[in-house]
């Protein structure tokens, strides 16, 4: 690793403050992406800005069909949250798929939406259930943050404060997770929600998507049978040692069904 | 340079040491404590688990001054009074290891694992060890060396 100035603000203006003030600054919030990629060089921060402890960064509420979770919250902690799981329990679900016990320890909400990793569970879940994230600037739509690889519509010196999830009427995430690091080969996230059936789907891609054929295809039928034949093109797909395009097209439509089997169970 | 402050098994100890230190550095290479291994260094393996403020995390995706103020439990720790710890005892009785690399984070792991679930099925415990490789005994004895240990811990509590 190379040289680093570590800073821990007190408030989420002199977090804000820091950043503007160091251009080569970076956010850090459980640093179960970041910390490893600074031990192989791959980043050269000048400083980094410890966000976890900030006060405005915690708590989870729900209320008025909202669950709002704030950004610096552990996976471990939504996971095993109890209003996390009256209200969305497939979201506490996923949260405790992601890595293993010590990075669900560590890792945070804000920290993964961040960084967007094609392959991380949450994005599927806030694209999936159409959630705002909420940043010191301004509201961003779950449909317009996610912008392919590794990219979203932050901007510089913008910080995550929270994500606000609309309760869906129900919701289940089904994960074919790599056997080695459980990063989701695919995992696809189905949500019932007042504006219809949305389909997001991980891992698969180079960012996190919605599956509209599927969608549209849902909004007349719930059955898994009726995902059978709706268009996916693989040619989108991510093609690596572990898996080709075409394998992952299937994975994406068998992990639908399995999200869709459960949705019709338990809520 | 940081100054850090960590409660490592019950002592405090104050350092002043580089802000890129990573946790399982300041542990070997300032307090000398080396039972927390360094296994693969890409935050894979679990060899160098420990606990803070007690949860278990892998001290070498860490950096020491990010828990500055923490209580930390490694290894060193777990026996008390020259008695092994119940999981380190399970351990040993059912050769839960080979060459014995993993064991101190796989003991920590098991820690963790039983602080949350007292009582685990076979599948929570390999669900519960995801995040600790061992290379040499294929695991059938690890899984049954965490079910001892629940058990002799429950029998702890209940005695």
């Amino acid at each position: 690793m190379y040289a680093l100035n570590y800073v821990r603000p007190g408030s989420l203006a002199e977090a804000a403050k820091l950043l503007a003030a160091h251009p080569e600054a970076k956010l850090l919030g459980g640093g179960m992406t970041l910390v490893p990629t600074l031990k192989q060089r791959l980043a050269k921060p000048s400083h980094l800005v410890d966000i976890t402890q900030l006060p405005e960064l915690h708590g989870i509420r729900a209320a008025k069909g909202r669950l709002e979770i704030g950004a610096a919250t552990k996976h471990h902690d939504v996971a095993t949250s109890s209003m996390v799981r009256r209200a969305v329990p497939a979201l506490a679900y996923l949260a405790g798929l992601i890595g293993d016990p010590q990075v669900r320890n560590l890792g945070t909400l804000g920290g993964s939406v961040a960084n967007n990793d094609p392959a991380a569970d949450y994005p599927a879940a806030v694209l999936g259930l159409a959630a705002t994230i909420v940043t010191n600037k301004r509201e961003i739509a779950a449909d317009d943050y996610f912008q392919g690889l590794f990219a979203t519509a932050l901007e510089e010196g913008e910080i995550i404060v929270r994500v606000v999830f609309p309760v869906p009427k129900r919701a289940a995430y089904a994960k074919f997770p790599h056997p080695a690091s459980g990063y989701a080969m695919a995992g696809v996230f189905v949500a019932r929600t007042g504006e219809g059936m949305r389909v997001a789907v991980t891992g698969a891609g180079p960012g996190v998507f919605r599956w509209r054929e599927a969608e549209a295809a849902l909004a007349k039928s719930l059955r898994p049978a009726a995902l059978e034949g709706v268009a996916l093109d693989a040619a989108e797909l991510n093609e690596d040692i572990h898996a080709s395009r075409e394998y992952r097209a299937n994975l994406v439509r068998v992990m639908a069904k399995r999200a869709l089997g459960k949705l019709s169970g338990r809520k | 340079m940081a100054r850090v402050t960590l409660t490592v098994n019950g002592v405090k100890h104050t350092k002043t040491v580089e802000d890129r230190t990573l946790l399982v550095n300041f542990l070997r290479d300032e307090l000398g404590l080396t039972g927390t291994h360094i296994g693969c260094d890409t935050s894979q393996c679990g060899c160098c688990t420990v606990h803070v403020n007690g949860r278990a995390v892998k001290s070498c995706s860490v950096l020491a001054v990010q828990v500055n103020g923490a209580e930390i439990v490694t290894i060193e720790g777990m026996a008390k009074k020259g008695k092994l710890h119940p999981i380190q005892r399970a351990f040993s009785e059912c050769h839960g290891l080979q060459c014995g690399f993993c064991t101190p984070g796989m003991i920590m792991a098991t820690a963790g694992l039983l602080r949350d679930r007292p009582n685990p099925t076979e599948e929570e415990i390999i669900h519960g060890l995801e995040g600790n490789l061992c290379r040499c005994t294929g695991y059938i004895n690890i899984v049954k060396a965490v079910k001892m240990s629940a058990k002799l811990l429950r029998g702890r509590r209940h005695g």
